[in-house]
Formats: C-alpha cells, sequence, structure tokens
C-alpha cells in the first residue's frame, strides 16, 4: 500500500473532501474553493463545446457522404461520440498515468491541472489526428512543458498549447491541410466510410489559400464547418465562457482583451483591404475557443491585473496578425498564445516595478 | 469632520454565532497566566520565582533584549508555576490570586503636564509598555526608536470581532486619556469605522474607514494614511483595548488589564460579552457554554488570527473573542470537488451557496483542500486593500530574496493582513505562517 501513497491518496481526496484542520499559526476557517474543484469547473465548462464537437463530427461525416438527411440525430451524435471518445481516453490516460507515476516517484500529492489539459489536447486537434500521434504529444507535453518545470503552478507554457505545437510542427500533414477535418470511416455500422483521398478544407484554410469559403455565416456561428473538435461552434463555446466568467474562475480581464486586440487589428486589416470582415475572424478557426480557455490559463498568462490587460490584446492582435500576413499558417491563436506565455513574465515584471519604484520614490533612510 | 478612507477590496464573512450585547458575569477560578508568545518577537526573562508572592503590576518578565519593557501580572497573588518547554522555552508564567487584589500604585498623572518621553517611562515603569506594536516586523515594539507616528484602529472588523464600540462605553474618559498620552510621544492616528462614537475624540488625527474587512487591520490603515519606509518605524496599537490600559494607568495609577471579550462562535449556545483580565484561564468561562460531546475548535481570538487553545488555556494579551467552531475532523464530506455545497462559503461562484444570498455559515476548521503551488491569480489583490502585490512578496517570501522583499513592501506588512488571502486562497498556502517567517529573517538580519 505504501508504495502507491500517491494514487491511494489521489483516490481518497476525490471521493471525500479531506478532514485535515487548518494549523496554529494561520487561519482557522478556510474558503471552500481548491484546484480540484477550479479543475472541475473548468471541465464542465468545456463540455458545451465537447458534446457539440462530437455531433459535429458526425455531421460532417454524414454531410460528406451526403445522408445527412436520412440519418437521426442520436445516430449522427453517437458517431461522432465514438469518434471522438478514443482520443479522450488517450488523452487522459497517457496524461494522467505519467502525472501519477511522477507524483509517485517525487512522493508528492497528485495534482490536477492535467484534468483540464487531458480534455483541451483532445478538444484543438483535428479528428484525422493518429491516437499514437495524440500519445506521443500528451507524453511531451506532460513532461517536457510541465513536470520539469515543477507540475502544475509552475510551467511557463499551456501544456495543451505544447501538446498541439508538438503534434503541428512534428506531424504537419496530419494538423493541417485538407485531408483531416472530416471523420473518414464508419465506427461499429454508423457513419460512412468515405472514399479515398476526400477533402474538405476549414474556411480559414481555405481563406488562406484565397478562396472564398461557401459557409454561411450562421453555420460558422453555429459550428457546423470542419475545424477542430472542440473549437467549431462559437455558441457552445460562449456558454462556457458565462460558467468560467460566472463563477470568477476565468479572468475576464484576459478574455475581454483578446477580443479587443483582435477586433483593433482585424479592423485595421478591412480598413487596408487585406482581410475579411473583422468579426468573421471571432467565428472562425480556433481564436473565440483559444480566447475563451485557454489564454484565461492563471499560471501561464499574466498575474497582475493590469498584465491581463496587455496580455490578453497581444495575443488577440497578435493571432489577426498571423491569420492575414503569413499564409503558412492559416491559423494564428496557437503561435499567438505561445508567445503571449512566453511574455506574460516580462510584462509582469514591467507591472510589478512600477509598485516597486513608487515604493523607492516614497523615499524613507536607506 | 474626520477624514474618510473608501476601501473597495476585502471580505467580510459571514459567520453564525455573533455575540449579543449583554454581558455574563462571570466569577474567576483564581487562575492566571501571562504567556510571553502573545508579545510578538519578544523573548522573555522571568523575573520572579515560583512561590513569589506580586501586586497586579509587578513584573513577571522582562524582554531579555530591551530589559527596561517589563510584563506586569494582571492580579496580584502568588506566582504557582512558570512553565517551560522544548529548549526551556517559557510558555507561560501562572499566578494565583489572592481573594483581596491589591494593585502596586504608579500615582495618578495630568497627562496634560508629562513629555513623550515621561509617558513612555511611565509605560515602561508600569509594565505595559509592551502592549504597544511597530511596524516595520509587527512586533512589540522597544523604547530605543523614536516612532514617526502612532497608529490606533479602533476598528474590530474580523469575523465575529468583539465590537469595541460597546467595549468602550463608559470608558470613554480613559481612553481619551490614553490617546492623549500617545500623543505626547508621536503625532498620534486613529483609524475607526463608519457611524463611529469615537470620532469625537482629541489629540489624534481620526480617520474614518468605510470598507470591508480587512480595513481595521492597523497595517491596512498605516499603508493608506503614511505608509513605512525602509529605516522608519511607526508604533501601532490594533488593539484599541491597550489604550484604555494607558489611559487607566494615568488616571488611576494602577495597572487594569481588563477587557471585554466576545464569546462567540456558531457552537456558543447563547453568545455574549464577558469581562475578563488579561491572562484569566478560559475553563470557567467556557463550561457549559458549547457541547463538549462534540469535536470543537476553541480559538484565543478570532477565526482568521486567532491560535487554537484549549479549556484550560489563559486569555491572551490581545485577544478580544474567544471563537468556538466546529473542527470538522469528522465532516467525512463525500465528493466535494462537484456536489452544489450549499453550505459551503465560498467567495468563488462555483459552489452554490451564493445562491442562498447573506446567510450566516456555520464554517468549521477544515483546510478543504490539498496545499498546491499558486495557481489562480489575483486572489490575495481582491483581499489586500494595500498598494502591494502581495502573490509577489509571498514568493519573494519563499524564495528567501531579501532585496526584492524590500523592494516590494515586505516593512508594511503584518501577518494578519495576509489573514484573508490565506482564507481565499485556493492553493491553501499558509501565508501567514510565511509572512512571519520571512519578518523574522529579516528582522535578524537587519538586526
Amino acid at each position: 500500500m505504501h508504495a502507491f501513497r500517491s494514487v491511494f491518496d489521489g483516490f481518497e481526496t476525490f471521493l471525500y473532501v479531506p478532514n485535515d484542520t487548518a494549523k496554529a499559526g494561520g487561519v482557522n476557517i478556510h474558503d471552500a474553493i481548491d484546484s480540484k474543484r477550479i479543475m472541475s469547473m473548468v471541465v464542465i465548462a468545456l463540455m458545451p463545446a465537447m458534446l457539440f464537437g462530437m455531433y459535429n463530427i458526425g455531421y460532417q461525416n454524414y454531410a460528406a457522404a451526403g445522408t445527412l438527411a436520412s440519418a437521426s440525430f442520436c445516430e449522427i451524435f453517437f458517431y461522432g461520440f465514438l469518434a471522438v471518445l478514443p482520443k479522450i481516453l488517450v488523452s487522459y490516460i497517457v496524461g494522467l498515468g505519467i502525472e501519477f507515476a511522477w507524483a509517485q516517484w517525487k512522493g508528492e500529492e497528485i495534482q490536477e491541472g492535467y484534468l483540464v489539459s487531458g480534455i483541451i489536447i483532445p478538444l484543438i486537434i483535428p479528428i484525422g489526428c493518429p491516437l499514437w500521434m495524440l500519445a506521443l504529444a500528451c507524453a511531451f507535453s506532460v513532461i517536457f512543458c510541465k513536470e520539469i518545470f515543477g507540475g502544475t503552478g509552475m510551467n511557463i507554457f499551456n501544456p495543451a498549447i505544447a501538446a498541439r505545437m508538438f503534434l503541428f510542427f512534428a506531424y504537419p500533414a496530419k494538423m493541417t491541410g485538407d485531408q483531416v477535418w472530416v471523420a473518414q470511416s464508419s465506427i461499429f455500422g454508423l457513419g460512412n466510410d468515405l472514399p479515398d483521398g476526400f477533402t474538405a478544407a476549414t474556411p480559414l484554410g481555405q481563406i488562406g489559400q484565397g478562396i472564398t469559403p461557401d459557409t454561411s455565416v450562421l453555420d460558422m456561428a453555429l459550428g457546423f464547418i470542419p475545424g477542430s473538435i472542440g473549437e467549431t461552434s462559437v455558441i457552445a463555446i460562449a456558454i462556457g465562457a458565462v460558467i468560467l466568467l460566472w463563477t470568477g474562475i476565468a479572468s475576464w480581464r484576459t478574455m475581454l482583451s483578446v477580443f479587443v486586440g483582435g477586433a483593433a487589428l482585424a479592423l485595421l486589416f478591412q480598413s487596408t483591404g487585406s482581410s475579411m470582415e473583422w468579426w468573421h475572424h471571432f467565428i472562425m478557426g480556433g481564436f473565440a475557443f483559444g480566447a475563451v480557455f485557454m489564454a484565461t490559463d492563471p499560471v501561464t498568462s499574466c498575474r497582475t491585473t493590469t498584465g491581463q490587460y496587455i496580455y490578453g490584446f497581444l495575443i488577440g492582435a497578435m493571432a489577426i496578425i498571423i491569420r492575414v500576413m503569413n499564409a503558412g499558417y492559416p491559423e494564428g491563436m496557437m503561435l499567438a498564445i505561445f508567445f503571449g506565455n512566453m511574455f506574460a513574465p516580462t510584462i509582469d515584471h514591467f507591472v510589478v516595478a512600477r509598485n516597486i519604484s513608487k515604493r523607492l520614490k516614497r523615499g524613507g533612510t536607506k | 469632520m474626520a477624514n474618510v478612507i473608501k476601501l473597495r477590496k476585502g471580505l467580510d464573512i459571514n459567520l453564525q454565532g455573533k455575540a449579543e450585547e449583554k454581558k455574563i458575569q462571570l466569577k474567576s477560578n483564581g487562575q492566571y497566566a501571562l504567556v510571553p508568545d502573545d508579545f510578538e518577537g519578544v523573548t522573555p526573562k522571568v523575573v520572579v520565582k515560583e512561590g513569589d508572592k506580586v501586586k497586579a503590576g509587578d513584573a513577571l518578565f522582562v524582554n531579555k533584549q530591551y530589559p527596561e519593557v517589563k510584563f506586569a501580572s494582571p492580579v496580584s497573588g502568588t506566582v504557582s508555576a512558570v512553565v517551560r518547554g522544548e529548549r526551556r522555552k517559557v510558555l507561560c508564567v501562572k499566578v494565583d490570586a489572592d481573594a483581596q487584589q491589591e494593585f502596586k500604585d504608579f500615582g495618578k498623572k495630568d497627562v496634560s503636564t508629562l513629555s513623550g518621553e515621561q509617558v513612555v517611562n511611565a509605560l515602561l515603569e508600569a509594565g505595559i509598555f509592551g502592549y504597544i506594536n511597530q511596524l516595520p516586523y509587527a512586533v512589540s515594539t522597544n523604547p530605543g526608536a523614536q516612532p514617526k507616528a502612532i497608529f490606533v484602529s479602533a476598528l474590530r472588523d474580523k469575523p465575529l470581532a468583539a465590537d469595541f464600540e460597546y467595549e468602550v462605553q463608559g470608558q470613554e474618559a480613559d481612553f481619551q486619556t490614553g490617546l492623549s498620552a500617545l500623543s505626547k510621544i508621536a503625532k498620534t492616528y486613529l483609524g475607526v469605522g463608519v457611524g463611529s462614537k469615537l470620532e469625537g475624540m482629541k489629540d489624534a488625527e481620526v480617520t474614518v474607514f468605510d470598507g470591508k474587512c480587512p480595513a481595521g487591520n492597523v497595517g491596512v490603515q498605516v499603508n493608506h494614511i503614511d505608509p513605512v519606509n525602509k529605516g522608519e518605524v511607526v508604533w501601532t496599537i490594533g488593539d484599541p483595548t491597550v489604550v484604555l490600559f494607558i489611559g487607566r494607568l494615568f488616571n488611576t495609577g494602577k495597572v487594569d488589564l481588563k477587557r471585554t471579550v466576545a464569546l462567540c462562535g456558531s457552537e456558543i449556545t447563547s453568545p455574549a460579552y464577558v469581562d475578563m483580565l488579561v491572562g484569566e484561564e478560559l475553563s470557567t468561562l467556557l463550561s457549559n457554554s458549547y457541547d463538549a460531546s462534540k469535536s470543537v475548535r476553541i480559538i484565543n481570538g478570532n477565526v482568521l488570527t486567532g491560535k487554537p487553545t484549549t479549556k484550560e488555556g489563559f486569555l491572551g494579551a490581545h485577544t478580544s473573542e474567544i471563537t468556538v467552531i466546529p473542527e470538522g475532523n469528522d465532516a467525512d464530506e463525500m465528493l466535494g470537488w462537484i456536489l452544489p455545497r450549499f453550505k459551503q462559503f465560498s467567495v468563488n461562484r462555483s459552489y452554490f451557496s451564493w445562491l442562498c444570498g447573506k446567510k450566516q455559515y456555520a464554517l468549521d476548521a477544515r483546510v478543504k483542500g490539498g496545499e498546491r503551488h499558486m495557481i489562480m491569480s489575483g486572489e490575495y489583490d481582491k483581499v489586500l486593500p494595500m498598494d502591494i502585490y502581495g502573490e509577489y512578496l509571498i514568493k519573494a517570501i519563499i524564495s528567501g530574496d531579501i532585496d526584492r522583499q524590500e523592494a516590494l513592501g515586505i516593512y508594511e506588512v503584518s501577518p494578519e493582513d495576509f489573514a484573508l488571502a490565506e482564507f481565499v486562497d485556493s492553493s491553501k498556502l499558509e501565508l501567514q505562517r510565511i509572512v512571519r517567517e520571512g519578518l523574522n529573517i529579516l528582522r535578524k538580519e537587519n538586526a
């Protein structure tokens, strides 16, 4: 039993709120919030996007085969469910497996950070990404992006972003292009086998190639477009955003300023005629998903309130710049958040430095 | 009109068991003890032996570093024990009280004719000087350094705190004398709450603090009125009863350490006030006041900054409440990470108790989560109404970077300023302990 202490404790605290009481020398009462609850709430906020993503995967398959009219809602959803479930399972099993083993090795309590990363990672990859690649990406991100920095709370880069970056640069053929966005084969008799060489590009990808997308604005807002599993529906993401903001878990400052930054740059590009209508950027690709669920990760974003405005603006602006100026990367959100993570400590540094210099100016003897 | 400073940050925790404005009559069992640990930063040197006769006002121990700072016995009687713990640390000096109380006479004095030095000497002589604290380091002060100013907070706003406005009724003259005496030493500021009857006090600059807890923290008030810079010292009196002690000394010539204490908390059957002396044993007060079959936590002080004690404990020198709450070590609550948990208070709306409006909570002493690295950002800043980046200061303390601690304003804080941050912290770090240890190290380094 002793050998599996971390794992045992992990399951015990999962079942019961620990009965440990406050030590002398500190407060005698505590707020009921803990990181387990916070992570659980984020996972709940991700549910609408995940469920819609499952439905959309089914929808895209039936639509591509032209059998949409004859399929029931349940058939479509369950096809998508069966297509997405293995990805979620692989992500959790690989990621949590490493976390458990690591905690055991270090003799520490298991940290819950991966509960969120583990669901975000499958939602930001195309359905055509093979499971073994996903497993590799999860392992890479947990080990090299989180644990070697000291675990949840100490990492510099968002683990989900790291996993996606890993896939994007290691296996670009399975992460982008026009062959990965629609599930191509039937599962347990559900769905349709699509012909070899079937292609379907995302609207953002089409724009990148200079083609005007044929999807309606309504479809893009509702999410009936090809894309990464969880990112397509702005409505579902908005429900998640409301949960995160209402509970106070995500910073509204960050979230708002990502959109402000994005809008500012998109308007600029629109006025110079080099981009589409500014608000179309928000309903295409991963902009909304990134802004709501990934830019707001408190660990890798700015921690000062002033810094959060700058950080969010930077991400929104950078995402649009990459989308418009660099035809090689039709989606800019991933790189923008990655750069945002990189600059967050520097932004905070300057915000805190202002407080420090104010204190020095106030004087006092040295 | 007094100045008004509005504070937006902070948090009032609404707990069950607030003391009613009536007094319990209590007959003391004659057991008293003065606890050196109640005076932060004081290494005691005991100056009495077991069996010695003392009067109220005679010194029981002195500050080893500044032997002129004595600590007076609250009662007359016989020293019954000097209790020592590990490495012979003095835990308390016990006195068996006489039936007939005798007071050492220090002589009535007209404060208006005294100089600052004479006031300090009178306080030192009477053994109540050590009740005054100081910033930096948030420790019991010493007479060596001339303070830049003296700050008194008469606003007690921690959960279930004893209302000082109630305590001071009928003793306004003593309070005024105390303030006048302090004002001889240095410029004196008095911080009060909205609608306070003490707004009209003289010889002190009165400031009204309009805001949630911790607006009553003297450190917060200093930060807003005249922040402490490196190399400066201010004296702080966060426990306004100390001003009464000082006032009584000059008005009566006696050391009278009587204070009005709130007996409160969700476990107390009928919460009310009681007059007690500093160092009085709690057993008489606590017998029959709560259900003894339950697992409870008795707190010498309020729920945020008080220390857990037992029925056999003694009233702390700065304690204005005895709070009894459930310990909660038998709660066995299931699946806390997902159930709505209506009865659990949280600032965060991820619990559904926000639906219930402004109800009163009966919180227990559970930590309710495992300790983590800092994950959420801005949690501390929401309840720390000071111009300080709490999170960065805590990190600087944890990493032991003294230059950075100074730059971030460690001289302006005391552990109690971080009490609410510790309460709301989802990573469950022991912030008050971290700040206290940081201050202690810094004090040693700078000594």
